[in-house]
């Protein structure tokens, strides 16, 4: 009896050694490589040629420790009181919230243009490049650039984080509005609808809950970004009482009751945008 | 029936309208930001950045420090986020679902996670900056410590969302736990992970800046420099190299996005 001949040979690449080659090395995996070899050795460079001031690192690390030992564990307010510490509290999430929702709507009218199934291409490219170069530009020197015209304080700082806002915002917003079905606008057009039509009927119902989610997403940023502000460019606010407690007053317990408010606050943005987030925008 | 649900859309949309406008006046009041100030200074703005940040002759003449300052604070954020990956990547295994060791460390990972990444960057460089002084190294350890916290977080979403059945198929055929994370779990979710590395590396560049304002360190002490010292042209020209750079590091991770994704 004749054995049965598989009729189909495979293509075995082996090692000289006799094993199976099972790595391929196509184009992605060759980029993947270098990237993180090319990121290593800049590391490694960096390491060797920062400017250490001849510090000493174990003395500096265990008073860090020291300090953080005391922050966490002692916290309590000497400067100010609680009431106050609320009020700081509230400008601060001010802060973010006006810049976030003064942005959205801006946002969300040049987001229109920048969409290339709604604007012609050419007005949506540049639009992009354009918000490209102000995001760019860390929030910071803009409220600085903001602050020689408006002077330090809210204005400036607001200005500044809305400038970064709307540049974050209208390529978030742009990108979802692209997502629309496409036989939608179709259909509108082809019933004779014009551009406004098309915006109010079909744009805006339908986006409506992913823009929302992003500017929550963006307002939790903005947090971050006003106690940042507040410490190094005087917006106020509780960022520039930690800026106080710490280079001021030294006085660590202080440092440790902001820094708590602040962890406390963060987190429960990060919680509700993280719901939103895994509601509205990521669709499994 | 069709009606009221129309009705009721429209009633909870006047309802969220109001609120959202109830909290920016209230917002206003507590910032003292007066709408008609702050839009009046808008053009104010824009004509005093077209008269006065120009780069002239006299401003180039100090690129080669500029220049020294910028690589310091690419090299910053570089050394910070790579450092963190290879913390954040043992983090985020601990804590993720799918290859954690056990429930403790699942929840310590996470915790950890969520700390470091919820206290802002400004607050780790001042506490820092108490005992390492104006120091590279101070900027070193808030851009290490903030991005611990984030890639911690988004590795471990990465590894709970993409390696879930070639890790089951890998333990049916009786492979170990690190034979399953090399072979399963890490080339799987590598170039997620290479991508969120490059988005962090953009991000410090940008964060670096902040933390030099405040640790006297790169280019954020340049700025902050010339700022004070009202020598706005040499600004101008420290803005616009960090767009350069900024810009470039983005498109050359676009790059590699569109390779390895």
């Amino acid at each position: 009896m004749d054995t049965v001949k598989s009729s189909v040979t495979f293509d075995i690449r082996t090692k000289p050694s006799g094993k199976i080659k099972i790595t391929n090395w196509n184009k992605s995996k060759v980029v993947m490589t270098g990237t993180l070899l090319v990121l290593t050795l800049l590391s490694m460079y960096g390491f060797l040629t920062f400017d250490y001031k001849e510090i000493n690192l174990i003395q500096a690390t265990l008073d860090t420790l020291a300090n953080l030992k005391l922050m966490f564990l002692q916290a309590n307010l000497n400067n100010f009181t609680l009431a106050e510490a609320i009020y700081q509290i509230g400008l601060t999430v001010g802060l973010a919230f006006l810049a976030t929702i003064i942005g959205a709507v801006i946002s969300l009218f040049i987001a229109l243009f920048a969409a290339k199934n709604l604007s012609p291409k050419p007005l949506a490219n540049t639009i992009i490049i354009f918000i490209a170069f102000i995001r760019a530009v860390p929030t910071v020197l803009w409220v600085f650039i903001f602050a020689i015209a408006a002077g330090l304080g809210s204005e400036a700082a607001i200005l500044g984080m809305l400038l970064h806002t709307v540049a974050f915002l209208v390529k978030a917003f742009a990108e979802s509005i692209e997502e629309l079905d496409a036989g939608v606008i179709e259909a509108l057009r082809a019933s004779g609808a014009n551009w406004w039509h098309v915006v109010t009927n079909a744009v805006i119902p339908s986006t409506m809950t992913s823009l929302l989610s992003w500017t929550f997403l963006r307002f939790e940023t903005n947090f971050t970004v006003a106690v940042a502000m507040g410490a190094v460019a005087g917006a106020g606010g509780i960022g520039f009482e930690l800026f106080m407690a710490s280079g001021f007053y030294f006085d660590m317990k202080e440092v440790g009751f902001i820094t708590y408010a602040i962890l406390l606050i963060a987190v429960m943005l990060e919680f509700m945008s993280t719901r939103l987030k895994k509601r509205y925008i990521v669709k499994s | 029936m069709k009606i009221d649900v129309y009705r009721k859309k429209k009633r909870q949309f006047t309802i969220f309208a109001l609120i959202v406008l109830c909290m920016t006046f209230i917002s206003a009041k507590l910032t003292n930001f007066s709408f008609v100030q702050g839009i009046s200074s808008v053009p104010e703005a824009f004509r005093w950045m077209g008269s006065n940040l120009l780069i002239t002759r006299e401003s180039f003449e100090k690129m080669p420090s500029i220049l020294d300052k910028l690589i310091e604070t690419i090299f910053l954020s570089i050394t910070a986020t790579t450092t963190a990956s290879i913390i954040a990547l043992l983090l985020a295994l601990l804590g993720s679902q799918t290859t954690k060791v056990n429930g403790f460390f699942s929840t310590l990972s996470r915790f950890i996670a969520s700390v470091f990444r919820n206290i802002p960057i400004v607050a780790w460089a001042l506490i820092l900056l108490l005992s390492f002084g104006q120091n590279a190294l101070t900027g070193y350890f808030a851009l290490f410590l903030a991005t611990l916290g984030f890639l911690t977080r988004v590795f471990t979403e990465t590894i709970d969302e993409t390696s879930n059945s070639s890790v089951e198929a890998l333990q049916s055929t009786g492979a170990n736990y690190y034979q399953v994370v090399s072979k399963a779990v890490l080339p799987e979710c590598s170039p997620q992970m290479i991508s969120w590395i490059l988005f962090m590396v953009e991000t410090n560049i940008r964060s670096s800046t902040l933390v030099g304002i405040l640790t006297g360190t790169g280019i954020g002490f340049a700025f902050d420099l010339y700022y004070k010292s009202m020598n706005y042209n040499v600004v101008s020209l420290i803005t616009l190299s960090i767009v350069v750079v900024v810009i470039s590091i983005e498109l050359i991770s676009n790059y590699i996005r569109r390779v390895i994704l």
